[in-house]
């Protein structure tokens, strides 16, 4: 028989809930029921408006991730939305097969692609990267417009027969591709939630604060960076594929169109808060709130998201979910890390302790 | 003869390619900004052109006395009342130029519709010397080159002649010691910004000449006027002429092959000299 006692000791260990994630946590679970069972309660109008919003939250996560976090500010973000789309047509054509199946073929082709374009582009510095991002996107949609085995300057669109494939009633088709869509963007959010929780967000979270500390403390900030970029790409290939899924027709001035897939999404993170994963989500709702609102103003609605973003960026550099998280230390995902200190309660076997110690 | 011909071309046309780059070189040099709205910009100084010419009754040459006032203005104030509040970080600059990029095209939508317009230069548009029999060169593109080389050379006194020039190249080496030496460098700033506006004004007068505009030309006039800067190397405004001449030789060339090609041209040589030659052709520091 032995005789235990129990002693305290203090140990550190690193918090990413609080209070505030938790009611988050739980608000997104909610939502996400809601949101999930919207075929049942919405209409075609509600879905379709539901689906475009996905898709601009996803994007603008992971446009988040490259610019707020990994310091890479790509304007030809679009090269793989587009690149997602081509995938998808030109794979179900040739194949036959289901088109969905194509929809992570067209994240791989992405993923793989990115690789030598980041490394062409790691050779130039800052904001000549931001502008060698965008020669490469038009660099794509030239090939697009001059190669005709890819549809040339008219696109390609999807034949009846192979749209059919994916469901047999239109009703079923929607709802899958509605699905699909809801459960890329849990996918992009979760993992970015996942990257940034793990060691790799430790560094991101650095490189984002300061890059050069980053670099002296040890992390080395391109091979982080091509991970984000691949990750990027990887993720705007998939959506690009589903938007044109729901489209049934791609053209190089629809799939690279730098004003849909980038600076929309550039103006949306700005607006939200560039640098936190909860900013894309909430530009995301005040950019179809202002689309609402002033849609049918056409070019006038554009430049008051101009404006709007560029006051936002002078005057609320973090957006405005930067304002309200940097006053109540609000977080959504439990993303933050506070070291606490606990006391725990550890079996000290007296008999035991004695002759370890001899 | 005829690609003799296609090459002279091309080398005349990067003349104006060199003179998109000066301007956002100019600029990025002193201050470390990139301007996204660089190419809207010169899209704003050709639809000037455009007014000038028909209110007043005058050629597109002519009107330069009035646009060049006019856009160093616009580049003074635009500089102290918005863009000297984003220098510092990389992030703001970019975006704030991005989001007046999208401002500046569609008020241009709104105030002269999508038709495409362009400048009338007269007899002066199709003039020509005849060098030998098969071939002979455009008055004009002589002419627009021979203004590039002038703006550029000019740009060369000025950075390395001039007490303006000398405050350009301090606050570029160090903002922080040049402003203790007294300069004043949000005033450099705005007078940078406005002589890259005149620079590129008079590019965009002679491409309006040269070629139809509309108000979405500009985002591919500020990637030419990139490509120019990288192929060229950054920092030598000789090596930024260098850059343009080729530039507009692998578009001419690239229209010779197939009439689709001149713009994927210009974009192969750049990725091209990104593989092989990182650091630009000419380079002003090399290593």
């Amino acid at each position: 028989m032995s005789a235990t006692t129990t002693r305290t000791r203090t140990v550190f260990h690193v918090s990413h809930t609080d209070r505030s994630s938790r009611i988050g946590l739980a608000f997104c679970s909610v939502l996400l029921v809601v949101l999930a069972s919207a075929p049942f309660w919405g209409d075609r109008q509600v879905m379709r408006v539901l689906t475009e919003v996905y898709c601009y939250v996803a994007l603008a996560s992971l446009w988040n991730l490259l610019a707020g976090y990994a310091g890479l500010v790509s304007i030809g973000q679009q090269a793989f939305v587009g690149l997602g789309g081509y995938t998808l047509f030109l794979w179900s054509l040739r194949t036959g097969m289901n088109p969905i199946y194509s929809i992570p073929i067209a994240g791989i082709l992405a993923a793989i692609l990115a690789v030598p374009i980041v490394l062409l582009l790691f050779r130039l510095r800052g904001a000549y990267f931001t502008i060698g991002s965008w020669v490469i996107a038009e660099v794509m949609q030239q090939i697009f417009l001059q190669v005709d085995a890819v549809g040339g300057g008219s696109g390609i669109s999807l034949p009846a027969a192979v749209v059919k494939s994916i469901a047999a009633t239109r009703d079923g088709r929607e709802f899958l591709i509605y699905w699909i869509i809801l459960g890329l963007v849990v996918l992009v959010i979760g993992l970015i939630v996942v990257l940034l929780r793990a060691r790799w967000g430790l560094a991101l979270t650095a490189i984002r604060d300061n890059e050069l500390a980053a670099i002296s403390n040890g992390i080395d900030v391109n091979r982080v960076r091509l991970v984000v970029f691949v990750v990027a790409a990887f993720g705007a290939a998939m959506i690009g594929a589903m938007i044109f899924l729901q489209r049934l027709t791609i053209t190089p001035v629809s799939g690279f169109s730098i004003n849909d897939w980038t600076v929309n999404v550039i103006f949306i993170t700005v607006i939200g808060g560039i640098g936190r994963v909860e900013g894309p989500v909430i530009g995301t709702v005040i950019y179809f709130l202002l689309r609402a609102l002033f849609a049918d103003l056409g070019s006038i609605y554009l430049i008051i998201l101009g404006v709007v973003a560029i006051a936002v960026m002078l005057k609320a550099p973090h957006g405005l979910w930067g304002l309200v998280a940097d006053r109540y230390g609000w977080q959504v995902f439990p993303l933050a890390r506070r070291l606490e200190r606990r006391t725990v309660e550890v079996a000290a076997p007296t008999e035991l302790s004695a002759p370890l110690l001899e | 003869m005829e690609w003799v011909n296609v090459v002279v071309q091309g080398v005349l046309l990067g003349g104006l390619y060199a003179l998109f780059a000066a301007g956002l070189s100019l600029i990025f040099g002193v201050m470390r900004l990139v301007n996204i709205a660089h190419g809207d910009l010169i899209v704003v100084a050709a639809y000037m052109g455009y007014f000038a010419t028909h209110l007043l009754g005058i050629g597109p040459f002519a009107s330069l006395i009035v646009i060049l006032p006019a856009v160093a203005v616009i580049g003074y104030v635009l500089q102290r009342a918005l863009l000297n509040w984003t220098l510092g970080e990389e992030l703001p600059p970019l975006l704030v130029t991005l989001g007046l990029s999208v401002i500046i095209q569609n008020a241009l939508l709104i105030l002269f519709t999508a038709d495409s317009r362009k400048l009338d230069g007269g007899a002066i548009e199709v003039a020509s010397w005849r060098l030998v029999a098969d071939l002979s060169i455009g008055v004009l593109p002589v002419v627009q080159f021979a203004t590039a080389v002038a703006v550029i050379g000019g740009l060369q006194l000025l950075f390395y002649r001039t007490a303006l020039g000398r405050a350009f190249r301090a606050t570029s080496d160090d903002q922080t010691v040049a402003q203790l030496m007294g300069i004043e460098t949000r005033h450099v700033f705005a007078l940078a910004m406005a002589l890259s506006l005149v620079v590129v004004a008079i590019a965009g007068v002679f491409i309006a000449v040269l070629k139809s505009f509309n108000p979405f030309a500009g985002p591919l006039l500020l990637i030419f006027g990139f490509e120019a800067i990288i192929i060229g190397g950054l920092g030598s405004l000789w090596g930024t002429l260098a850059g343009g001449v080729l530039l507009g030789v692998a578009q001419t060339v690239g229209s010779q092959i197939n009439v689709a090609w001149p713009i994927i041209a210009g974009h192969v040589v750049l990725l091209a000299v990104l593989l092989v030659r990182p650091q630009g052709l000419f380079p002003k520091v090399s290593g």
